[in-house]
């Protein structure tokens, strides 16, 4: 099996975190600190949008390039 | 209430622009030849990274989700919020499996979850079980879409079931006519125009109602008065686990359901997939300032519409807020891009569902020898035969039951996540396992569903997906989500399952797939061209 027939690459794991981080209510669980009158709770998850589709770009991005090599 | 003369022409007039869309569709990217299901049911499988974003997020995010997610913050606060991180943790977490769905799929022409299972454990009886699961969680789902519909028109002051019947007898129509063209095109509509109402709404309602910060505050307000222990604008130390379970579990839940399925297959190649896992959080993002709306409505006083039952409907919350807040003709654009909401869903379920049927009961059952032109000529009467049946299902049942059986249906379709998603990436489980699995996880699902109670509407069983862990002994007043810990119980007897039969050394069934068909992508020879006729 030639290895540029593979999803193997250490990016991957990369996806673990907007997995595991939008999961950990501690982290946002509160009404303060608030932006722009939005509590900590609906800011913060908002803001996890973010962190996924970084995160996801990112890996697609790295793992394009390697595959072409 | 008097029907709204303003709002319905603006709703009729765009409701009939998308009809006749929809009818156009057949002949959009010119197909030789629709007769054939691969091309009615997975419109060509060609179809590039800007359709399937539209086409998948339309999928996804249905007219329902637009009604009930706001009216469950409305009435709950934080806890219907988890509709935010579901669909933050479900790309990423589909990302790779998904790509693997696609190569395999396409090597040896899957069109449903039950179609690999089959390839996959070589058992019938498995893939049966895997297409009657997709079967009875997709039907409440459809039915659930003329909940959408109904809420508008309820809150426009029609009532009435002709004018439901009308829409969907229109949606059967062009589904039937044009396959998954119809709701691909059709989804660039209901989009733009959803874009357009939710940006709106998120700017201009505030302004009038005093800020974001007073909306938040007159949300905790109303919480903190009610003696409900599970509401307010953050969760609780009872409530966080069953937050936490349900987002993650409706994350799993999503793309076993086998219309998300549809629309990822008909995408052209693996990378096209893997670019709209990393796009299509863009609708997450309306969802949670939709979701949003719950508290908007709060603050603004926003009463729903009396039902017949002479209770109030919450899913008529946000319709009626609209209502409220905007011009009426803003109001009917509202309104259109819900209705128009419902189709889409509800066109691509009714294609899964009638995919379902033909390739693992039909096919497998009924008829061995079906052509490719017998196949799609069955589907799409299927496709029919579905949509009638979901009217059927509000016009006759209490909507409430459908409501009931959707939430089921989450919950049961995550039973067949060790036999599709799991089975993606091992072939240890044998497959008499994953049936008593699956049998297992089903009882401890439907019964925990059973145990749950909801004070606020009066009823004993069925609601909601709370499980008390009280019921299981345990002395704590935390709730954890019902088909997450089915799930569980699913996994739990498929591997002891797995380790009694191979001990026992009963036949397992042979794997139909190798290693290489997993990564297999558009171009290279073992992906079967299906698109010929359609892309040139």
């Amino acid at each position: 099996m030639p290895d540029d027939k593979s999803d193997r690459s250490p990016w991957n794991w990369l996806l673990l975190v907007p997995i595991a981080i939008p999961l950990m209510p501690f982290l946002f669980n509160s009404d303060e600190p608030r932006l722009l009158g939005f509590p900590l709770f609906y800011w913060l998850q908002i803001a996890f949008i973010a962190l996924g589709v970084a995160t996801t770009t990112l890996v697609y991005q790295m793992t394009k390039r390697r595959r072409q090599r | 209430m008097n029907a709204n003369v303003t709002e319905l022409v603006v709703f009729a007039l765009l409701f009939l622009t998308v009809s006749v869309m929809g009818f156009v569709a057949a002949k959009w990217r010119r197909p030789e030849n629709i007769e054939s299901l691969h091309e009615w049911g997975l419109g060509g499988r060609n179809f590039g990274s800007w359709i399937t974003w539209f086409l998948v997020g339309g999928d996804l995010y249905t007219a329902y989700t637009f009604v009930a997610v706001p009216a469950l913050v409305f009435g709950a606060g934080a806890l219907g919020f988890y509709a935010l991180p579901y669909t933050v943790v479900v790309y990423p977490l589909v990302f790779l499996v998904l790509a693997r769905m696609w190569s395999v799929s396409h090597v040896h022409g899957f069109v449903t979850p039950a179609d690999f299972v089959r390839a996959r454990f070589g058992s019938p009886t498995l893939a049966l079980i895997i297409a009657i699961t997709g079967l009875v969680a997709t039907m409440p789902y459809i039915a659930l879409q003329l909940v959408g519909i109904e809420a508008v028109l309820k809150t426009m002051g029609v009532t009435g079931h002709l004018p439901i019947i009308i829409a969907f007898a229109i949606l059967a129509a062009y589904t039937y006519q044009s396959g998954l063209r119809a709701p691909a095109l059709i989804a660039f509509v209901k989009d733009t125009l959803i874009y357009i109402v939710i940006l709106a709404a998120v700017i201009y309602i505030p302004a009038k109602l005093g800020g974001w910060g007073s909306i938040f505050d007159a949300a905790k307000a109303k919480f903190d008065a009610t003696p409900a222990p599970g509401d307010g604008i953050t969760l609780n130390a009872n409530n966080q686990l069953q937050y936490v379970t349900l987002a993650f579990g409706s994350a799993l839940a999503l793309f076993l359901y086998p219309h998300s399925l549809t629309g990822v297959l008909a995408s052209k190649n693996r990378g096209v997939i893997k670019r709209n896992m990393a796009a299509l959080p863009a609708y997450s993002f309306l969802l949670g300032l939709i979701a949003l709306l719950g508290f908007m409505a709060i603050a603004a006083g926003t009463k729903g519409v009396v039902g017949a039952n002479g209770k109030v409907d919450n899913n008529t919350i946000i319709p009626a807020l609209f209502d409220q807040m905007f011009p009426d003709w803003f109001a009917g654009v509202a309104y259109a891009a819900i209705g128009i909401g419902a189709l889409v869903p509800a066109a691509i379920m009714s294609i899964a569902a009638a995919n379902l049927f033909t390739r693992n009961i039909y096919r497998e059952y009924l008829r061995k020898d079906a052509t490719d032109a017998q196949e799609a000529k069955v589907s799409k009467l299927v496709s029919l035969v579905v949509k009638v049946g979901a009217v059927l299902c509000i016009l006759l049942l209490d909507p409430q039951f459908s409501i009931d059986l959707q939430l089921i249906g989450g919950v049961i379709i995550l039973q067949t996540l060790p036999s599709v998603g799991l089975g993606l990436y091992t072939r240890w489980f044998h497959k008499g396992g994953l049936i008593a699995g699956w049998v297992a996880g089903m009882s401890a699902g439907v019964w925990m569903l059973y145990m749950v109670p909801n004070p606020a509407t009066g009823k004993a069983h069925f609601g909601g997906s709370a499980f008390g862990l009280s019921n299981l002994g345990l002395d704590t007043k935390m709730t954890i989500y019902a088909g997450f810990l089915a799930l569980a119980v699913n996994l739990i007897v498929a591997v002891l399952g797995t380790l009694l039969f191979r001990a026992l050394k009963v036949a397992d069934g042979e794997d139909a797939t190798s290693r290489g068909d997993y990564f297999a992508d558009e171009g290279d020879p073992t992906v079967k061209d299906l698109d010929l006729a359609a892309s040139h």
